[in-house]
C-alpha cells in the first residue's frame, strides 16, 4: 500500500488536473427572505404603478386604498360578517366532505366488496365540475345555507377518496404481514398500522381537498348568498368598487394561507417521525 | 412445541414452487433451510407459518407452546418491518397491546427484551435513526417479547454488511443454545451457506424449483463452540455449495430468461 501512495505523490503534477465537480445540480433551497422581499417588491411596484397614474384607479386600486377598505369592513364589523358566515359553510362542507371521504377512501382501499364499484363511481363522477350541481342542490336541499354546504362537501369528498384509497394501497404490505403474523387482529392491524401507514398521502389529500373547498364556497356565494366573503367580492365588482374587491381577495388569499398552514401544523405534529 | 411440516406442495399458477417438503423442528433445534434462488424458501417459511395455505399437505403444531406464550410461531423479516412512526419501544410494545396484559407486565417485558438484546439506550429512538443491525435488533427483540417456542427467520442477516451479520449471528448463536424444554427453536431461511453451518443442526439442502428436500445435513458441532473460520465448517459449507451450484447456475439462467422476455 505505501508503494501504491508512494507511487501516486511521484507522478508529475503537470500531467494531473482536478476531477470535474459533477454535483450541486437541481437542489433549489428556500430562502424565506429572498421570498418576503420578492412580496414587498411587488406591492411597492403596484403602489408606485398607482401614485404614478400607470394604471387607473377604478380598474386596480392601490395596495394602501385596498388596506383602507379593508380597514374600514373591520372596523363596521362588515368583514367579521361575511368571513364568519364563509368559515362557517367552509368547516361544515369541509368536515363532512372530509370525514366521509375519508371514510370510503378506507373501504375502497382494505375491502375488494367495495373496490370495484366505489372506485368505478369516483372514476365516473370525479371529473364534474361540483359548481354545476349547484343548481340541483338548491333544488334538494333549498336555497340556504343546505346547499351551499353540500356542494363543498361533495366537492371535497372525492380528492379525499382518492387520495384516502390511494395511500392505503401505498402503505407497505410487508407491515400488514408483519401484524397478521404476530397475530393482531384486524382492527388492530387498521388502526396501529394502516391508518398511521397511510395518513401522510391522506394529508396531502386534504391539503387539495381544502384548496377546492375554498373555490366552491367562492363560487356558490357568487351564485346564491347575500352574506360571505364571494357575495362581498360580486356585490363590490358589481358597484365598481374594485378597492373592496381587492380587500375580499386578500381575504380570500389570507384564508388560504390560514388553512394550509393549519394543515401543515397538523402534518407536523402527527407526522413528526418523518 | 414441534413444528410439523406435513408433504407440503405449492404453486403459483401454473407455476410449481414447492413439492412434497417434509420435516419437523422442536424445541432448542435450529433447522436451516438453503437452496438456489426461486426454490421456495420464503414460500415454505410462510405456509409454516401460516401466512400462507399451502395447495397439499399441512403445517402442523403438535404439543403446547411454552407457558404464557402470545404467538408460539413468530417471525423475524428479511427487511425488518418495523412501523417508522414507532419508537424502539412502540414497536416492540405494538405486539403486546390487546392481549389483555397489564401496563405493568408490558412494561416489563419491553424493559426486559431490550436489556437482552442491547436496545436499552434506544428505547426511545425511531427505527430511522438506527443502523441496519440495530434495526434487525429490534426486530429480533419485538419477536422476543412474545415469548415465541419457534422463531421463523426469513433470511435476517442478508440485509446487513459483512460485520454486522457476524455480530448478530453470535446473538442468534445465544438466543437458541438454552437447553431447557422451553428452549427456543428456529427454522431459518438463508442463501448464507456460512450462517447455515454456523448456526444450524440440521440442513435442508432444497432443489431448484420446485423445491424438494433434496438432502439433509446434520451437523454435531457444539454451536457455541463453532467460530466462522473453523476449518471442519469451512469444508461443510464448501460442500453444500457444491450440492447446489448447478441448481443455482440454472436458476440464475432461467431467470435471465424471464427477463429477457420480460424485456
Amino acid at each position: 500500500m505505501a508503494d501504491v501512495v508512494h507511487d501516486l505523490q511521484a507522478s508529475p503534477a503537470a500531467a494531473s488536473r482536478p476531477v470535474v465537480f459533477r454535483g450541486g445540480l437541481f437542489v433549489p433551497r428556500t430562502h424565506r427572505l429572498i421570498g418576503f422581499a420578492a412580496l414587498v417588491a411587488l406591492i411597492l411596484l403596484w403602489q408606485a404603478a398607482s401614485s404614478l397614474g400607470w394604471v387607473s384607479p377604478v380598474l386596480a386600486p392601490s395596495p394602501g386604498e385596498v388596506i383602507d377598505a379593508l380597514w374600514r369592513m373591520a372596523l363596521s364589523g362588515e368583514l367579521a360578517t361575511h368571513l364568519s358566515a364563509s368559515l362557517l359553510r367552509l368547516a361544515g362542507g369541509f368536515a363532512i366532505g372530509v370525514t366521509a371521504g375519508i371514510a370510503f377512501g378506507m373501504a375502497i382501499g382494505l375491502s375488494s366488496l367495495v373496490r370495484s364499484p366505489g372506485a368505478t363511481l369516483v372514476a365516473a363522477l370525479f371529473p364534474i365540475p361540483k359548481i354545476a350541481l349547484l343548481p340541483l342542490f338548491i333544488l334538494w336541499f333549498g336555497i340556504g345555507e343546505s346547499s351551499k354546504v353540500a356542494t363543498i362537501a361533495f366537492g371535497t369528498f372525492f380528492p379525499t377518496v382518492i387520495a384516502t384509497y390511494g395511500a392505503v394501497d401505498n402503505v407497505d404490505r410487508s407491515l400488514v404481514r408483519m401484524g397478521r403474523s404476530f397475530g393482531l387482529s384486524s382492527f388492530a392491524i387498521i388502526s396501529k398500522i394502516i391508518l398511521p401507514g397511510a395518513l401522510p398521502g391522506i394529508l396531502s389529500g386534504l391539503r387539495i381537498a381544502s384548496s377546492i373547498g375554498i373555490v366552491l364556497l367562492i363560487a356558490a356565494e357568487m351564485i346564491g348568498a347575500n352574506e360571505g366573503v364571494g357575495a362581498m367580492v360580486l356585490a363590490a365588482g358589481n358597484l365598481m368598487q374594485s378597492d373592496r374587491l381587492l380587500a375580499g381577495v386578500v381575504v380570500l388569499s389570507l384564508l388560504g394561507l390560514a388553512v394550509s398552514g393549519l394543515i401543515g401544523a397538523i402534518e407536523k405534529r402527527l407526522l413528526a417521525w418523518r | 412445541m414441534q413444528l410439523i411440516a406435513d408433504h407440503i406442495a405449492h404453486a403459483y399458477g401454473p407455476l410449481p414452487v414447492l413439492d412434497d417438503i417434509s420435516f419437523a423442528v422442536g424445541p432448542g433445534e435450529v433447522v436451516a433451510i438453503v437452496g438456489p434462488s426461486g426454490c421456495g424458501k420464503s414460500t415454505l417459511l410462510r405456509i409454516l407459518g401460516g401466512l400462507e395455505k399451502p395447495q397439499a399437505g399441512r403445517a402442523l403444531v403438535a404439543g403446547a407452546p411454552p407457558s404464557a406464550s402470545l404467538n408460539p410461531l413468530t417471525f423475524v423479516f428479511q427487511d425488518f418491518a418495523l412501523l417508522p412512526w414507532r419508537t424502539v419501544e412502540g414497536n416492540v410494545r405494538l405486539v403486546l397491546e390487546g392481549h389483555g396484559l397489564t401496563q405493568a407486565a408490558m412494561d416489563e417485558t419491553v424493559r426486559d427484551v431490550l436489556s437482552r438484546t442491547r436496545l436499552t439506550d434506544f428505547a426511545r429512538t425511531y427505527p430511522k435513526q438506527l443502523s441496519g443491525g440495530m434495526r434487525q435488533r429490534v426486530g429480533i427483540a419485538r419477536a422476543l417479547a412474545v415469548r415465541p417456542a419457534l422463531l421463523l427467520m426469513d433470511e435476517p442477516l442478508s440485509a446487513l454488511d459483512a460485520q454486522t451479520r457476524e455480530l448478530l449471528m453470535d446473538d442468534l448463536v445465544e438466543l437458541v443454545s438454552g437447553d431447557s424444554a422451553e428452549a427456543l427453536g428456529m427454522v431459518y431461511v438463508t442463501h448464507n451457506l456460512d450462517e447455515a453451518v454456523r448456526l444450524a443442526d440440521r440442513i435442508l439442502v432444497l432443489s431448484r424449483r420446485p423445491g424438494r428436500v433434496r438432502e439433509t445435513v446434520t451437523i454435531t458441532a457444539d454451536r457455541r463452540a463453532r467460530r466462522s473460520d473453523d476449518p471442519g465448517l469451512v469444508r461443510r459449507a464448501r460442500e453444500l455449495w457444491e450440492l447446489i451450484r448447478a441448481d443455482a447456475a440454472e436458476a440464475d439462467r432461467e431467470l435471465a430468461d424471464v427477463e429477457t422476455i420480460d424485456g
